[in-house]
């Protein structure tokens, strides 16, 4: 993909497709700059408060609608109504109805990657082993040790994938978040360069995102692989 | 709480005249019972094996001893409490060996005998040790560390019955536990098992649908007909002639074809 830009690069002006150099040039100024990494700090905060905070309502949700057929039958449609709604719209309510710029940010992360969060911790709670359970219930734990010694271990699978998954999601909400109103983070930088036409500090603030996003990736890949190293490796691939 | 005092209380397990059903009708209209006017009473120290056909109520009866079924009609009292009612009581004092081995299998083969200690609050340590000393007592020295998946069907089988063994509860509760295993594995496992439980002073309730694993296994036997009435009930002799447990042996499929 980096030949073929460069190609592009040499093939057409600079403003269409900048060098490669160029573009490595401008992301060693964002790393020398502090304002700059405090406007990545910024994005990634506001991407880990909105994960964390669909994280804690999702999980919420999921548990009571596992627990009760009535909290199912009302959430349940509920948040696949909201799965609908389009990201940018969520963005014109938020200013509509918000006045903290930090807010509408966390409300925009939290309602767009919530129905994702929700299902697939409520899928994961619905296919623990039954045996399990009733074994585990046979030694009369607490609901804490309950929930400690079964129910998270095996969920936990199911909510690395849907951190994995969310992620990404919410990398490309967090940008169309910030491009309305917020004074710094990826998305505003994203949008100066727009007004000056700079494709080489686009590609550069958009590469900023994109390493995030692998790095934290390959964080929760080597939590996964330290976590599940009790399952078994079968030696023919799938 | 409703602990008793009198008869009741004074055996290990006691169902006084139990009906379980669940909601199902016959033709006529008449609901289905699992288990019929069954009353019966096990003392402490006994190895009781539970023998009847499929669908006689045997799970039925076991899952009530366990507490996770309330009966319809009657009373069940497990060391003179209602182990529906009073769950929580029984916290180590109950243990279970299921059909399968049931093994978390993110916890290596240590740490799923320590789960029923850690339910007891047990400290980390003593926990350690009592997990080690019963599994080294099943023959798996060396294999602490290992992860269910690891381990072969009969492996998995002594696990969980250190699991059991660990808590030291006092009554005993198998469901088919050996009937997943080859019969070398099941025949010895089944040995360990009587010998450990009597070792140990254990109450043990043993459900199951062989005649054979019942004769060797039990001290005494109870045989279930429809609806889980008692069809048969007497003490086995360990040391009766072939010629006895032939005859014990074709009475009971007797009972067991009608």
């Amino acid at each position: 993909m980096a030949a073929l830009w460069q190609i592009a690069a040499m093939m057409f002006p600079p403003f269409l497709f900048p060098s490669l150099v160029k573009v490595f040039a401008r992301c060693l100024h964002i790393f020398g700059s502090l304002e700059d990494l405090t406007n990545i700090a910024a994005t990634v905060g506001r991407i880990l408060a909105g994960l964390a905070g669909a994280f804690v309502v999702g999980g919420a949700l999921a548990l009571a609608m596992a627990r009760s057929e009535r909290a199912e039958r009302f959430f349940s449609p509920t948040l696949t109504f909201f799965q609908g709604i389009p990201a940018l719209s969520w963005v014109v309510f938020a200013i509509i109805w918000f006045h903290g710029i930090e807010f509408r940010i966390f409300f925009i992360m939290v309602l767009t990657t919530l129905p994702a969060f929700t299902f697939q911790i409520l899928g994961a709670l619905r296919a623990m082993s039954k045996d399990l359970i009733e074994m585990v219930q046979s030694f009369r734990p607490t609901r804490a040790k309950l929930f400690r010694t079964m129910i998270l271990p095996a969920v936990l699978p199911d909510i690395l994938t849907a951190w994995k998954v969310n992620l990404g999601n919410a990398a490309r909400v967090v940008v169309v978040a910030e491009l309305v109103g917020a004074t710094g983070g990826v998305g505003y930088e994203l949008l100066q360069q727009q007004q000056m036409f700079d494709m080489a500090g686009a590609l550069a603030w958009t590469l900023q995102l994109v390493l995030f996003v692998l790095v934290m990736q390959g964080l929760l890949s080597a939590i996964e692989n330290y976590a599940f190293r009790y399952r078994a490796v079968s030696e023919r691939s799938l | 709480m409703t602990q008793e005092r009198g008869d009741l209380a004074e055996s290990a397990i006691c169902f006084d005249h139990v009906s379980k059903t669940f909601g199902r009708r016959d033709e006529t209209g008449a609901l289905i019972a699992a288990i019929g006017d069954l009353s019966l009473e096990i003392a402490a120290g006994e190895l009781v094996a539970v023998l009847g056909k499929t669908g006689c109520g045997k799970s039925t009866m076991f899952n009530m001893i366990a507490g996770l079924l309330d009966p319809s009609e009657g009373k069940v009292r497990v060391e003179g409490r209602d182990p529906f009612r009073d769950f929580d009581w029984y916290r180590g004092r109950m243990a279970i060996v299921f059909q399968n081995d049931r093994l978390l299998p993110w916890r290596t083969a240590l740490k799923n005998v320590e789960l029923g200690l850690e339910m007891l609050d047990i400290a980390p340590a003593e926990r350690r040790q009592r997990a080690q000393l019963w599994l080294s007592k099943l023959g798996l020295k060396g294999h602490e560390h290992d992860y269910p998946h690891s381990l072969s069907g009969g492996m998995r089988q002594r696990v969980a019955i250190a699991r059991a063994f660990a808590t030291n509860a006092k009554l005993l509760l198998c469901d088919e536990s050996f009937s997943a295993l080859d019969e070398m594995t099941a025949q010895r496992l089944r040995d360990e098992f009587a010998a450990l439980v009597r070792e140990n002073g254990k109450t043990a309730v043993f459900i199951t649908h062989s005649i054979e694993e019942a004769m060797q296994l039990g001290d005494r036997l109870l045989v279930l007909e429809r609806p889980a009435r008692i069809a048969l009930d007497l003490k086995i002799d360990q040391n009766a002639s072939r010629e006895e447990r032939e005859a014990l042996r074709a009475r009971i499929r007797t009972i067991l074809s009608l």
